[in-house]
């Protein structure tokens, strides 16, 4: 068989995942409401009553039980794409590393400690500063 | 003709407006990463240019879902910053400049590319976080902008070889533009970074080092890749490296002096990266 490179991107899609038209679609909804979250009167509405302002954006019963759980994995499942659902996370007062432990199942300061480690794998030899 | 007098290549991460705000740039998280620019600074005090034409994905603050450009140019006579959500500062306007976005336009049309055009635009943390870095603490910024806005949020992402190209049809735009004006090309973004799923806190210093070390003699080796798999390289979104390319591709294929580099793990989730290149 001979290779396909769409196939193969599309594969890469499922597998990572990546934000496609399937996941905007299915995502359109709760990633509406967290737009919406770059105003700061509503933010507070979301938090003055947070099931009339999930109601006022129509989200899904999957979206609607992904972000009472604080669930990011799920509000993912369910579409939301990270860059709209930072805006949620600020509300919560959750930074990408408190995301990040969350969607990993590590603590805060496991997270942090992973980050740093990726600097070990800097290739011996690498040229971190302009040749002089 | 516009004189091309460097290009300037930078992280953006929000994180960095949360630092300079805490005045944390000497603290031994923040020093490795904040070293990169005084280079940066110095050289720009001297270059002095006076148009900036910026290659940058919004995050959520000026394109939402119902309408998703590939690539969208601003034509705006003031860019504003805006409240992005989580608590950054609301940093300082840029001012436009209008008949150049226009030519651009045009010439890019003419060379189909079928780019969108914006005479609102507000441009967020990718845009004001690269000039905060070297200008820091300026009253107003010394430089008019041109916006250029890449997709990297929503699936199909243009290629890299496209965004290259797309570059290329800037460069040969300013090189038939009447004024003189001497214009900074910047790329912000990456490099490698994943905030989203299991991945998260993926990084890759293998392709970023691969990446640094082929943009400013030999971009076209960044193209050989499909956007998707940029993204498992890279991170989801280390994707942000076609703002690179496509900046590499407005400076012109040309020889490339590398007056600044620096490349830092971590800043915040991303592997954190700063590039000065000069037509040499
Ligand atoms: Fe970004």
């Amino acid at each position: 068989m001979s290779f396909d490179p769409v196939s193969d991107d599309n594969e890469r899609r499922r597998a990572i995942p990546l934000f496609d038209g399937g996941l905007a679609t299915r995502g359109f909804a709760l990633n509406a409401m967290c737009f919406s979250f770059n105003e700061k009167a509503n933010r507070e509405a979301f938090l003055a009553d947070e099931e009339a302002y999930c109601a006022k954006f129509d989200l899904t019963a999957e979206q609607r039980d992904a972000v009472a759980r604080r669930d990011v994995l799920a509000m993912l499942d369910a579409g939301g794409n990270v860059y709209y659902l930072a805006k949620l996370a600020g509300i919560f007062g959750l930074g990408v590393q408190d995301l990040g432990a969350l969607q990993t199942g590590m603590s805060v300061d496991e997270f942090k400690a992973m980050l740093v480690r990726w600097a070990d794998e800097i290739p011996a030899g690498a040229r971190v500063k302009e040749a002089v | 003709m516009a004189k091309i007098i460097g290009g300037y290549f930078t992280s953006h991460v929000p994180g960095i407006g949360g630092a300079i705000m805490r005045g944390d740039q000497e603290t031994p998280y923040w020093k490795p990463f904040f070293e990169g620019y005084p280079p940066i600074q110095q050289w720009l005090a001297e270059a002095k240019p006076d148009v900036a034409v910026v290659f940058s994905n919004d995050h959520g603050l000026n394109f939402f879902l119902d309408k998703m450009p590939t690539f969208a140019v601003g034509a705006a006579p003031q860019y504003d910053n805006a409240d992005e959500g989580w608590g950054l500062p609301v940093y300082k306007s840029f001012e436009g400049h209008p008949a150049l976005s226009w030519h651009v336009i045009d010439a890019l049309v003419r060379d189909e590319f079928d780019i969108t055009t914006c005479q609102k635009m507000l441009v967020d943390h990718a845009v004001s976080i690269p000039f905060e870095l070297v200008y820091p603490g300026v009253e107003s910024w010394p430089i008019k902008l041109v916006p250029i806005s890449i997709n990297t949020v929503q699936y199909p992402l243009p290629s890299p070889k496209r965004c290259l190209a797309l570059g290329r049809a800037v460069h040969r735009a300013l090189m038939s533009w009447g004024g003189d004006e001497r214009v900074l090309i910047c790329g912000t973004g990456g490099l490698s970074h994943q905030l989203d799923g299991p991945r998260a806190g993926f990084m890759n210093p293998d392709y970023d080092m691969f990446c640094l070390d082929n943009l400013a003699a030999n971009p076209d080796a960044l193209t050989g890749h499909s956007a998707e798999q940029v993204a498992e390289l890279a991170g989801t979104q280390g994707v942000e490296i076609l703002n690179w390319i496509a900046a590499r591709g407005a400076m012109g294929d040309v020889a490339m002096t590398e007056v600044s580099r620096n490349y830092h793990i971590p800043i915040s989730n991303t592997a954190a990266a700063s590039v000065l290149l000069e037509p040499a």
